[in-house]
C-alpha cells in the first residue's frame, strides 16, 4: 500500500484520541454483540422450533395437566403422524440456583419426535432398562461434571421428596442453538411414584405431515377436545417459543433501542473526533493538494482513516464479545444458549463499517472542498 | 528574458497576459492585480518584491494554478492554466509546479523522506526508484544524514532545505517561492539563497520568489516591484551571469 503510511500517521499524531475514538467504537461493538447473544438466547427457542410440530396443552393454564388418555384420540387424527407427551418436574439439585429443567419423558417416543437430540443406541437401550434412569445434555454434564452412571439426587418441589435418578446417557444437539441443558427421565417412573394427578401428563407434542395444513389442525384438535372437562389449546411449537419470549417482556424493543442509542452516540463521538482531526490539520491537507493530489485523494484519505480506526476498534469489541461468550452462560442457567454465531459477527463488522463511514464523510467532504489558497492563508 | 511590457513572444516559458484579480469583501471590491502582464523565460530567476498586502501571494497562486484569476489568462509551456478544469490544474500542478513556502509546510507526523516522497506517490514510479529521486534531491539540499529525522528534530534552515527537496524532487517545470527566507536568520536565509542560485545557475531550473528581504532579492536575475497591481520598474541586479 502506496498511501498506508499517510493514513497511518494520520492516526498516529494524536495517539490518545485515536485510541479513545477506537476504544468508542470497541465499547459499542461488544456491547452490541453481547445484546445480540442476550436477544439470540432468548429466541433459540423460536428458531429451533420444529415446523411440523404442535404442542397442545391444558387451556387453562400451562401447569393443569391434560389426560393420558388424549393420547391416543390425537394420534388417530388424520394428518397427525406422532404423538409424545412430558411433563414439567420444577426438581431443585443441590440449590435453589443450579436451575435447569427437568422433564419426564415418554420414553417410547420422545427420542423419534426430536431427533435433533442426538442419544447414542446403547446409551438410550441403557436408559429404557432402569426405571430411575436419566438422560441429561452435555451442557448440563459439563456444568455440574457429571458422567454416565452417577447418581443424581433431585428435591421435587410439586412432587414432593427426593428423587434419585441414575444418570444413562448424554444427549447432543445437532446444531449449536439446540438446547443441551435439559434433564430428562421416564415419565412412567414419575407416574408410578406421584401421590396425586395420576394418569395426567403436562402436555403433548405432536408431528403433523403436512406442515401448511398447521393451522387446520390446531383447530381440529381444539374442537376435538372442546366441553370436555380438559380442553385444549394447540399452538405451533414456533408460536408456543414466541409467547414464552413475550412473557418476558418486549426483549426485541428493549434490545433495539439500547443498541440504537449506543450507534447515535457513537456516530456522534467519531464525527465529532474527525471533525476536529480534519480542522487541525486543514493547513496540511491544502499542502497536499497543493502538491497535486485530488480532492477524491483528500477525500478517500480522511475516509480511510475512519475506517481503520472502526475496524480497529470494532475487531476489538467483536473479539472481546466472543471471548466473554466462550466462557459460557454468565448467568448460570437461565441463558442456556449464549452464543455468538458468525452471522452476528458478519453484522457488527459491517455496522461498525457503516457508522465509520458516516462519522467520515462530512469531515472527509469538508476537507476535499477546501480551497487550498484559503487554508495557506490561514495562520 | 524577462518582460512586463506584454511583448514576449511565444517562446517565453511562463506568460502572462492581463492578469486582474478582484476579492470581495462585504460590499467593498479589492483590485488587487490590476492587468498585469509577465513573461519569464526557462532558467530565469526572478524576484518579486513590494508592500504586504500587494498582491505577492495572490501572483504566485495564480501562475502555480492554485487560484483562478478574475480576467486575463497565465499559459506555462504552451497549456493556457486559466482555462483548464479544477481536475486538470490539479494533474497539472503535479507535473509541472514545485512549491516552496515560508511557513515550510511539512507534514510533522512524516520525516524528511517521507514528506519529499509525497509529490512522487502521484507518480507510476516504483518504490525503488521514488527512493532514487528522494535520496538525490536530499543530496542536492546537503541533507542526505537528515533522511529519518522528523520536522521538530530539524531547525528552521533544515526545514526549509526540506522543503525545497520535495519542490524539486518530481523535477518541475518551474518553482514558486514565497518568501521561503521569511522565518530563517541570516545565515539560514543565506544558505537557502545559495541553494536556490545553485538550483537555477547549475540545475538549470526556473524560479520565482517573493521576498521582503532585499539581499534575497540581489541574488535573483531580475527583480520586479508590485505596485497597484501591475508589475514595474524592472532592476536588473548587478551579478550578471
Ligand atoms: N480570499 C481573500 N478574500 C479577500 N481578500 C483577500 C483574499 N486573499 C487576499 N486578499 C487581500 O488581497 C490583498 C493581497 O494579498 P496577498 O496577495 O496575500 O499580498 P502579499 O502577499 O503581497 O502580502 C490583501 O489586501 C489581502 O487582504
Ligand atoms: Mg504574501
Amino acid at each position: 500500500m502506496k498511501y498506508g503510511h499517510l493514513i497511518l500517521s494520520g492516526l498516529l499524531r494524536k495517539k490518545i484520541r485515536t485510541g479513545l475514538t477506537a476504544g468508542s467504537f470497541a465499547v459499542a461493538l461488544f456491547l452490541f454483540a453481547i445484546l445480540a447473544v442476550v436477544r439470540g438466547a432468548f429466541q433459540q427457542g423460536v428458531d429451533v422450533a420444529g415446523a411440523d410440530r404442535l404442542v397442545v396443552l391444558n387451556r387453562v393454564s400451562i401447569i393443569q395437566p391434560l389426560p393420558l388418555a388424549y393420547r391416543d384420540r390425537l394420534a388417530r387424527i388424520p394428518g397427525v403422524t406422532q404423538v409424545t407427551f412430558a411433563n414439567w418436574f420444577g426438581g431443585v439439585y443441590q440449590d435453589e440456583r443450579n436451575f435447569f429443567p427437568q422433564f419426564a419423558i415418554d420414553r417410547e417416543t420422545y427420542r423419534q419426535m426430536f431427533p435433533e437430540f442426538v442419544v447414542p443406541d446403547a446409551e438410550w437401550q441403557a436408559f429404557l432398562a432402569d426405571r430411575e434412569g436419566a438422560i441429561v445434555g452435555e451442557a448440563l454434564a459439563e456444568r455440574f461434571t457429571w458422567k454416565v452412571g452417577d447418581r443424581i439426587p433431585i428435591r421435587g418441589t410439586i412432587f414432593p421428596g427426593t428423587w434419585e435418578f441414575n444418570i444413562r446417557g448424554v444427549y447432543r444437539g445437532q446444531r449449536v442453538q439446540d438446547d443441551t441443558s435439559q434433564f430428562w427421565f421416564r415419565w412412567d417412573y414419575l407416574d408410578e411414584r406421584k401421590s396425586f394427578a395420576k394418569g395426567f401428563v403436562g402436555w403433548y407434542t405432536v408431528r403433523i405431515a403436512d406442515p401448511d395444513a398447521a393451522v387446520r389442525l390446531v383447530k381440529t384438535i381444539d374442537e376435538l377436545f372442546a366441553n370436555s372437562p380438559s380442553e385444549t389449546r394447540t399452538d405451533t411449537e414456533k408460536a408456543f417459543a414466541a409467547s414464552w419470549v413475550k412473557q418476558m417482556g418486549n426483549i426485541q424493543l428493549l434490545l433495539l433501542s439500547i443498541g440504537s442509542v449506543v450507534f447515535f452516540t457513537l456516530l456522534l463521538v467519531a464525527g465529532n473526533t474527525m471533525a476536529i482531526a480534519v480542522r487541525e490539520r486543514t493547513r496540511e491537507l491544502a499542502v497536499l493538494k497543493a502538491v497535486g493530489f485530488s480532492n477524491g485523494f483528500v477525500l478517500t484519505l480522511v475516509i480511510a482513516e475512519t475506517l481503520v480506526v472502526a475496524a480497529v476498534g470494532g475487531g476489538v469489541g467483536l473479539g472481546l464479545a466472543k471471548l466473554f461468550t466462550l466462557r459460557g452462560d454468565p448467568t448460570g442457567g437461565l441463558l442456556p444458549f449464549f452464543y455468538l454465531p458468525p452471522s452476528v459477527i458478519i453484522l457488527g463488522a459491517a455496522l461498525a463499517l457503516a457508522v465509520g463511514l458516516m462519522a467520515g464523510i462530512l469531515p472527509a467532504l469538508s476537507a476535499a472542498k477546501l480551497r487550498v489558497v484559503d487554508a495557506l492563508r490561514r495562520v | 528574458m524577462v518582460r512586463i511590457d506584454g511583448r514576449g513572444d511565444a517562446n517565453s516559458l511562463i506568460r502572462a497576459r492581463g492578469l486582474s484579480k478582484t476579492y470581495q469583501r462585504g460590499s467593498e471590491a479589492i483590485h488587487v492585480l490590476q492587468g498585469l502582464n509577465l513573461d519569464v523565460d526557462a532558467g530565469d530567476f526572478v524576484a518579486f518584491m513590494g508592500p504586504s498586502g500587494s498582491g505577492k501571494t495572490t501572483l504566485l497562486n495564480l501562475l502555480g494554478g492554485l487560484d483562478v484569476p478574475s480576467a486575463g489568462s497565465v499559459t506555462v509551456a504552451g497549456d493556457e492554466i486559466t482555462r483548464m478544469s479544477a481536475r486538470k490544474l490539479t494533474a497539472w500542478r503535479a507535473r509541472h509546479v514545485g512549491f516552496v513556502f515560508q511557513m515550510y509546510n511539512l507534514i510533522p507526523v512524516l520525516t524528511a523522506f517521507q514528506n519529499i516522497e509525497l509529490p512522487l506517490l502521484l507518480t507510476g514510479l516504483s518504490k525503488a526508484e521514488r527512493s532514487r529521486h528522494v535520496e538525490t534531491a536530499l543530496a542536492v539540499v546537503g541533507l542526505a544524514d537528515r533522511m529519518h529525522h522528523y520536522p521538530r528534530q530539524l531547525s528552521g534552515g533544515q526545514e526549509q532545505r526540506v522543503g525545497i527537496a520535495r519542490a524539486i524532487v518530481a523535477d518541475p517545470t518551474f518553482l514558486l517561492c514565497d518568501e521561503p527566507t521569511g522565518d530563517l536568520d541570516r545565515k539560514s536565509a543565506d544558505e537557502i539563497l545559495d541553494l536556490l542560485e545553485r538550483l537555477v545557475g547549475e540545475h538549470g531550473k526556473t524560479a520565482l520568489m517573493v521576498t521582503h528581504d532585499p539581499l534575497a532579492a540581489e541574488r535573483a536575475r531580475v527583480v520586479l516591484h508590485l505596485e497597484k497591481g501591475v508589475l514595474v520598474d524592472t532592476v536588473t541586479a548587478g551579478r550578471a551571469r
